[in-house]
């Protein structure tokens, strides 16, 4: 049978076009490759190439015709060995001839195995993840050492891990998170890079394709815009693109947010951009043992982890847990403080003015329940849900910019999941909508304050 | 696929020997070999080389139909014209090694060895693609032959394919990483904060230049202040050589010469290959850039399969009854590949909310 040439289409939304000219007659011979005839829309002009070789048989659309339809047969070609005569057949018998291409996809059986599409939804949360009772010694550290040794213990349990970022190995970290690291490990796995982001990023996540399990520290998070393509793009997403066969096991780790006077560029708080990634988890911990728990098992993660630090923190001294099994559940919050009669939502260094706003409104016989969120995604909805149906009041206390900021997300969480529940509007805390001021007194305006939070706490109690 | 091996007797001429430098100087080649040598490769070798070109090339030829009839979606950049770099390069490859490329990747995946069956479906969008209908075009990948994509940032692949290669060294595995990048490419930022980092830290990775002349409607003229691109790395000291990548025997031998550089431990080297397009950029690129004379002049006097089947004959490496039950072969792969790709269902639904995060 011969071979039919349908009208080609330009672009996926192209339903018709001209056929403007036949560059072959009746009768030629061709070769795949050969381009046989132009089609031209409002928008371009384009040459179409044989993918058969054969002789033309016969013209079924002559050039100069306009609108034809997509896929509708313009030609008949002959294969070896077949004369005019298919061509007779093809009339006579009023069949289809064999067709190549075949039938278009909207036809075919394949396509309608699924053409009623039903509903699909996210799933459901996980089952409720339960954190690890500990109750073995505790060690006094400083939050930096915490870090450092999250990083040294499972760099001694797996040999695939190893550390790189600025300044990480001689200089010993800029904020000396790295201290001793470069001693142990050596220089196969404490590695200087050059100040390079946005290179020495895709580098690792190279190097995390081919199994490695790389730790790359920013200096501060500011400077992973530079770099955020890699981290979205190349580390997040190549999990889903490769259906299953290719992932990123990666950890992403420095400071974010606010420290202090160092201006605009030096002071964002990132949570809300990375938490917006399907295919990434983002870590915000605030005490050393969060900071010990959550980067061992960000380490361990078989996905790429975004880990929120605080420069202000890194100095600060908590009490942690000795055991090197010690890890945190990635996605579990934590209730720092029971309260009964209003919640507060915060992560990171914002936890810690939480707790004195909570001291604040005791003084003043409100009972905050403050909730360290320690992980933005996946977010723990379920327990601030469980809170909010008990208090019936939320405040959310973040550092970074408002608009579609963590708290957003949260006062939609509870919109959806506690709605007749809640006594009160949902009020948010947050960095003031602006670029970060270098001048203190702005600065200070700038940020949330124990005292904003404990107002935003008696507001929603009508107190 | 077969794999070519290589050739024990370089022919006097070739690119090989005017490179003998590995002090990071760059070095342009002849650009084509005169007169008629001895026959530069084995019979084998060269039928390999037309077997792996011209499937390429059908199915290449074959996936532009299907998008006519909307079977294929979206953006899908062909890469016909260009058969004879990857082809080429990847005569040189050991089973540790490592590839890496852009999103004009098909061919790179057929070399590799990866499944026509399987890269036709993914185009297709179904469940039997390799990246499970989601991917597509610029997105598939394969563990079992260490390809790594499939990407479709420009240049993105260049610090990945620099960490592939770093973790070659790492893991000391003897492997180069392929990192190919297209003259579009050459101005992205990133391309030569990879080459800092692959000099400094001497990373086994073979950059392989495929300029094409044009970065989608831009000719190489319009976008770089340099147009000889196998002297982008003289900055960091990383060796180019510059290769008529239409000559699958210059292709191939340029690339034994430049691994020698590179799995000796000296660190990062460049191969410019001068290649064509014949299509668009993608498909709905109309080629107003460039006329239509420069295409066809290039079809006619540089194609790398007519060329190489022109050698095979004229070398008596085999005859044309030969070459042609070779094409007999690879028209059946092709069609099975598009047949496959028709028939495999589209993904279930289900699978909408899968594979974005391991299970810990």
């Amino acid at each position: 049978m011969p071979i039919q040439i349908l009208m080609p289409a330009l672009s996926p939304t192209m339903t018709e076009g001209n056929l403007a000219k036949w560059n072959v007659a009746e009768g030629d011979t061709i070769s795949a490759g050969d381009v046989i005839c132009e089609i031209e829309t409002d928008k371009a002009t384009m040459e179409v190439e044989a993918v058969d070789e054969g002789v033309m048989g016969k013209i079924l659309i002559p050039g100069g015709t306009e609108a034809v339809a997509v896929n509708a047969v313009i030609a008949l070609l002959l294969e070896e060995g077949e004369d005019k005569s298919a061509l007779d057949m093809v009339e006579m018998a009023g069949q289809t001839p064999k067709s190549n291409p075949a039938p278009v996809a909207t036809d075919s059986p394949a396509m309608a195995a699924h053409a009623d599409p039903a509903p699909v939804s996210a799933p459901a949360a996980a089952a409720e993840i339960l954190e690890p009772e500990y109750d073995g010694p505790m060690i006094t550290q400083t939050l930096r050492e915490s870090l450092r040794d999250a990083m040294a213990e499972e760099m001694r349990r797996d040999d695939s891990v190893f550390l790189m970022g600025e300044e990480v190995a001689q200089y010993q970290g800029a904020y000396k998170v790295s201290q001793g690291l470069l001693d142990e490990f050596g220089e196969d796995r404490i590695i200087d890079t050059p100040i390079t982001e946005y290179g020495f990023s895709g580098l690792a996540v190279g190097a995390s394709f081919a199994g490695l399990k790389p730790i790359v520290e920013f200096m501060t998070f500011n400077f992973s815009m530079q770099a955020i393509d890699h981290i979205v793009n190349s580390a997040a997403k190549t999990l889903y693109m490769s259906g299953g066969q290719m992932g990123s096991s990666i950890v992403f780790r420095g400071a974010n947010g606010a420290a202090s006077r160092v201006g605009a560029q030096h002071s964002q708080c990132f949570a809300a951009w990375y938490s917006q990634v399907p295919g990434l988890k983002v870590v915000a911990p605030w005490s050393g043992a969060d900071a010990k728990g959550l980067l061992k098992a960000a380490i361990r993660d078989p996905n790429p982890v975004v880990f929120l630090e605080n420069e202000l923190l890194y100095g600060t001294s908590f009490e942690v847990p000795a055991s090197e099994d010690f890890v945190l559940p990635i996605g579990k919050a934590k209730i720092e403080r029971t309260g009964t009669d209003v919640t507060i939502t915060a992560f990171s260094r914002m936890v810690g003015l939480a707790l004195e706003a909570a001291e604040l409104l005791a003084a003043e016989g409100i009972s905050a329940e403050v909730i360290n969120l320690r992980t933005i995604r996946p977010l723990d909805t379920g327990t601030i849900i469980n809170s909010v149906k008990k208090t019936n009041r939320i405040v959310s206390v973040e550092e970074g910019w408002p608009q579609s900021g963590v708290g957003a997300e949260i006062v939609a969480q509870v919109m959806e999941n506690a709605f007749d529940y809640l006594d009160a509007p949902v009020v948010r805390v947050h960095g003031e909508d602006v670029p970060m001021p270098y001048a203190a007194n702005l600065e200070a305006l700038t940020l949330p304050t124990p005292e904003k939070i404990k107002a935003a706490a008696k507001a929603v109690c009508y107190a | 696929m077969a794999k070519a091996t290589q050739a024990k007797a370089a022919p006097a001429n070739s690119t090989a020997k005017q490179n003998k430098s590995t002090d990071g100087s760059a070095k342009k080649t002849a650009r084509r070999r005169p007169g008629k040598a001895q026959p530069p490769a084995s019979a084998e070798d060269l039928l390999g080389f037309y077997r792996d070109m011209l499937l390429i090339r059908r199915f290449e030829e074959k996936a532009g139909q299907l998008y006519g009839m909307g079977l294929i979606g979206g953006f899908c950049h062909l890469y016909i014209g260009q058969e004879a770099v990857v082809a080429g390069v990847h005569a040189n490859a050991l089973p540790q090694d490592s590839v890496i490329t852009s999103y004009r990747d098909h061919g790179h995946m057929l070399a590799c060895g990866m499944p026509p069956d399987g890269v036709m479906a993914e185009l297709t969008g179904r469940e039997g693609g390799l990246s499970k209908g989601k991917g597509g075009s610029m997105h598939m990948f394969s563990r079992e032959k260490n390809f790594y994509g499939g990407h479709g940032i420009v240049g993105a692949q260049v610090p990945l394919g620099t960490g592939l290669a770093f973790a070659h060294k790492y893991k000391k595995d003897g492997g180069v990483c392929y990192t190919y990048f297209g003259d579009g490419s050459v101005n992205q930022g990133q391309v030569y904060e990879s080459f800092n980092m692959a000099q400094l830290w001497k990373l086994p990775v073979l950059y392989i230049i495929e300029n094409n002349k044009y970065g989608m409607g831009t000719s190489i003229q319009r976008s770089s202040s340099t147009t000889e691109l196998y002297q982008r790395g003289s900055a960091h000291g990383i060796p180019g050589t510059q290769v008529d990548g239409m000559d699958v025997i210059k292709v191939r031998d340029a690339t034994a010469e430049a691994l020698e550089h590179v799995r000796g431990g000296k660190g990062p080297y460049i191969l410019e290959m001068l290649t064509y397009r014949y299509r668009g950029h993608s498909m709905s690129d109309p080629a107003k850039y460039r006329s239509k004379d420069e295409v066809s002049k290039v079809r006619s006097e540089q194609d790398p399969i007519d060329n190489l089947r022109q050698m095979i004959l004229s070398t008596n490496a085999a005859d044309e009854a030969t070459l042609k039950a070779i094409d007999g072969d690879i028209k059946a792969i092709v069609t099975h590949a598009a047949d496959f790709a028709k028939a495999s269902p589209e993904p279930q639904l289900s699978e909408l909310y899968t594979d974005i995060l391991v299970e810990a």
